[in-house]
């Protein structure tokens, strides 16, 4: 437990710590929400699809959530590099306490910068339907952000160097990001665009928000609770195994 | 009674040969040295022992567990000070400490006595709350070596304490470090390349040359192996070449160059 709370809470302390880092993190969510939502808006309304912020804003939340999640998951990397993963690695604690106390601490973080977009979309005029659910939006974004601190854990584990890094998000987060449904609706898209966005987590995590803050949803909401949590049990599993193999 | 014992060990770099088929065993309680220059194969060999890599192979006992197949029995045998900086730089001085402290069970108001009486001891008390981005090269590693000692296990290994660490930092050091052996029965393992510090400090030597063990035994008994009058004379007849000899030559930089580009391997 105490192996737990001190890895998160380190986590924590750099993140507060780095406050250039978290609102460099801020200007891309953002720039989605003002270029897009404004943007697209009219198009959107003409269509018949109602209020386009509504629309983008859990999905500015979802993206806000995969990128600082597996960013902080990938952290890894530079306790390698700077030498301090090995104080992890020998210490006489199990090594999935140490993996879970990264994640969650990565999770948090996570969190924290959605909670940060959620509140910046209020200026934007964006309201939630109903604000007596938002302690559930809480747990579902903790849970979306866990997952995606669990794949960026994973893929690190098996990286073998830093070139592979930017790889990663352009070819593995950017795609889950697009395919989510954040900035479109996935009805009515091409066969084959649909069967991809259905084996995208993000998909279920940002429906799920919707289901909270807009009332409309794709999948239903327990299919989302059920395909987050499944996939961030594997996730977590799959990491921690890869954790545990590592060497220095 | 041997704490750690190892046979044959070998380990691979692709197909370059760090640790050539090496055996030796340290006794309970006893401080124990590797000399060599460097790339010798110490650092690795620690490494190891201390369930950070893989040996290629070989058999190895510490404490009387296998650091393969029970790293976890093995990690609460030991504590160690790395060779290469292993602080985290966004935490402070304090915060590094206590970080190690909790890892390692170290019970709160114990933790608390000893973070302030080692930190006292390295001179950093007065930056306990700074960063330690903020220290200088020197600081680090007398922070490092405070840390090393937070807990008080079976065994401690250190990988070239004294590099880089100023003399009374390091006479302080193995003071404390004497003590711990004489009191708890701790037994240490260092690595170093400084003929004075194995001779002075070490019970037992072993002068490791090339991922080879060359010799074992007392300095004295070294000396006589050899028909030297000094370590230092000692060594360059078991080795053929002088420790102070800059043994890195250029495929070794590059060969470690690659590995910082291209992590793990
Ligand atoms: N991860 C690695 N990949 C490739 N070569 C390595 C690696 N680690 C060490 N070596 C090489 O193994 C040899 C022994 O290194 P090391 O054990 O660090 O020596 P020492 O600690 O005695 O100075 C050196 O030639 C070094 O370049
Ligand atoms: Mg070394």
């Amino acid at each position: 437990m105490t192996t737990i709370y001190i890895l998160w809470l380190r986590q924590l302390k750099r993140y507060v710590r780095s406050r250039s880092r978290m609102i460099g993190s801020l200007a891309q969510p953002l720039l989605f929400l003002v270029a897009l939502g404004f943007g697209f808006g009219p198009v959107f309304q003409k269509a018949g699809q109602g209020n386009y912020m509504n629309f983008l804003v859990p999905g500015i939340i979802g993206m806000s959530i995969i990128f600082s999640a597996v960013f902080s998951g990938m952290e890894i990397i530079w306790d390698r590099q700077f030498g301090f993963l090995k104080e992890t690695l020998v210490a006489p604690v199990s090594r999935f306490n140490i993996m879970l106390g990264r994640t969650l601490g990565g999770a948090t973080m996570s969190l924290m910068q959605g909670l940060i977009v959620f509140f910046i979309s209020m200026f934007f005029g964006f309201r939630p339907e109903n604000w007596y659910l938002f302690p559930i939006l809480l747990l579902l974004m903790l849970l979306v952000a866990l997952l995606f601190t669990a794949l960026g854990t994973m893929i690190t584990c098996l990286l073998e160097d830093m070139q592979g890094f930017q790889l990663i998000v352009n070819f593995l987060i950017m795609p889950l990001f697009f395919l989510s449904g954040a900035i479109f609706p996935l009805t009515g898209l091409p066969k084959i665009m649909s069967v991809i966005s259905s084996l995208d987590p993000l998909a279920y995590g940002i429906d799920s928000f919707r289901v909270i803050l807009t009332g409309s949803t794709q999948f239903g909401l327990h299919i989302d609770v059920l395909v987050l949590s499944v996939v961030t049990v594997i996730f977590l599993s799959l990491g921690s195994y890869f954790f545990s193999k590592i060497q220095v | 009674m041997n704490i750690i014992e190892v046979k044959n060990l070998v380990k691979k770099f692709g197909d370059f040969t760090a640790v050539n088929d090496i055996s030796f065993d340290v006794k309970k309680g006893e401080i124990f040295a590797f000399l060599g220059p460097n790339g010798a194969g110490k650092s690795t060999t620690i490494k190891i022992l201390t369930t950070l890599l893989h040996p290629t192979s070989g058999k190895i006992i510490l404490n009387g567990y296998n650091p393969v197949s029970e790293p976890n029995e093995v990690r609460r045998s030991f504590g160690i000070v790395f060779q290469d900086p292993s602080l985290d730089d966004e935490l402070t001085a304090w915060e590094n400490m206590e970080f190690h402290g909790v890892l390692y069970d170290v019970p709160k108001k114990l933790r608390r006595e000893r973070i302030d009486y080692l930190l006292n001891f390295v001179d950093l008390l007065d930056r306990k709350d700074s960063l330690v981005k903020e220290f200088s090269g020197g600081m680090k590693r007398r922070l490092e070596i405070a840390r090393g000692l937070l807990h008080h296990p079976k065994i401690i290994f250190l990988d070239e304490p004294t590099l880089g660490l100023d003399p009374q930092t390091r006479n302080h050091m193995w003071n404390y470090l004497k003590e711990l052996n004489k009191n708890e029965g701790t037994t240490i393992f260092f690595t170093t390349h400084y003929m004075e510090e194995a001779e002075k400090i070490a019970q037992r030597i072993s002068v490791i040359d090339h991922g080879k063990i060359i010799a074992s035994g007392t300095a004295v008994e070294l000396k006589e192996k050899a028909g030297a009058n000094t370590l230092e004379e000692a060594f360059l007849k078991l080795t053929g070449n002088s420790i102070r000899e800059e043994s890195t030559g250029v495929e070794d930089r590059m060969r470690m160059h690659r590995k910082a580009w291209t992590g793990r391997k």
